[in-house]
């Protein structure tokens, strides 16, 4: 592989990494806003009236 | 990201060699679609300013932020795919004679700073608006950056795009485009995705106050 192929790698691989990352961080996001839906669900059940 | 894909396949497989510069004038192909979606965003995230401005709406805050967020990620990869162009290219990682570069790093650092300027403050209509005053004055910065190149007297920095029209072949212009296409719908997809992600959280602490 010649100096000029490595550079032009390292380029595309830096787009295609921020991307993946990019997408890793939404994941993560999603992750974390699920569980607190979960704990704002418990939390809303826990204040329902007894019979309601 | 199909058509990003399709973008990438073009440039390493399909387009010609460029007679000059010879492989590394492949770096083209992502670095000039990355930068003008970088332009793009400041762009529309001025624009959002200027609506959350005229209109007071807060909706328009959450996606002028958004934008520029995406904005400064999209110029933080110009700067990176550029320097790299750069060393193959000229032997060096930054040229500070080049006004493009310098005028772009100076654009990065403005829209970095917005960050800055936005989190100092609290959330609520003053933020909004001096936020959106911010904004606007970046977007200034835009076309200057844009024309310096055509401006400067002494450059190296590759001048594609000239009054004549795309100074390549059409296979290569229509790489590009192609990368172009790519490069603005994946923004397109990761700015939506921010924002409905910042709503949800707005949503979610709204909802966490109604609760406790």
């Amino acid at each position: 592989m010649s100096a000029g192929e490595k550079y032009l790698a390292a380029a595309y691989a830096v787009v295609l990494g921020a991307v993946l990352a990019y997408v890793a961080i939404i994941a993560l996001k999603l992750a974390r806003m699920e569980r607190e839906l979960d704990e704002l669900a418990q939390l809303a059940r826990g204040r329902r009236p007894a019979g309601g | 990201m199909l058509l990003l894909g399709g973008g990438v396949a073009l440039a390493l497989l399909w387009a010609p060699e460029d007679a000059d510069q010879g492989i590394s004038q492949r770096i083209f192909y992502i670095h000039v679609p990355v930068a003008l979606t970088a332009y793009a965003c400041f762009g529309w995230g001025a624009w959002k300013a200027l609506r959350h401005l005229w209109t007071r709406g807060e909706r328009y805050d959450l996606e002028s932020y958004t934008a520029i967020h995406m904005g400064t990620i999209f110029g933080l990869l110009t700067l990176v795919t550029g320097s790299i162009w750069a060393k193959i290219s000229w032997g060096v990682w930054w040229s500070w004679g080049e006004r493009q570069l310098v005028l772009f790093l100076i654009l990065f650092l403005f829209y970095s700073a917005y960050f800055m300027l936005r989190f100092s403050v609290d959330a609520g209509p003053a933020r909004a608006n001096l936020s959106a005053v911010y904004a606007l004055f970046g977007v200034v910065l835009i076309p200057v950056s844009f024309l310096a190149i055509r401006l400067a007297e002494n450059f190296i920095h590759p001048v594609v795009f000239t009054r004549e029209g795309p100074q390549m072949a059409g296979s290569m212009f229509a790489t590009f485009l192609v990368c172009l296409a790519g490069t603005l719908a994946l923004a397109g997809a990761l700015y939506s995705n921010e924002l409905t992600g910042k709503r949800l959280d707005e949503r979610l602490l709204e909802l966490r106050e109604l609760l406790a």
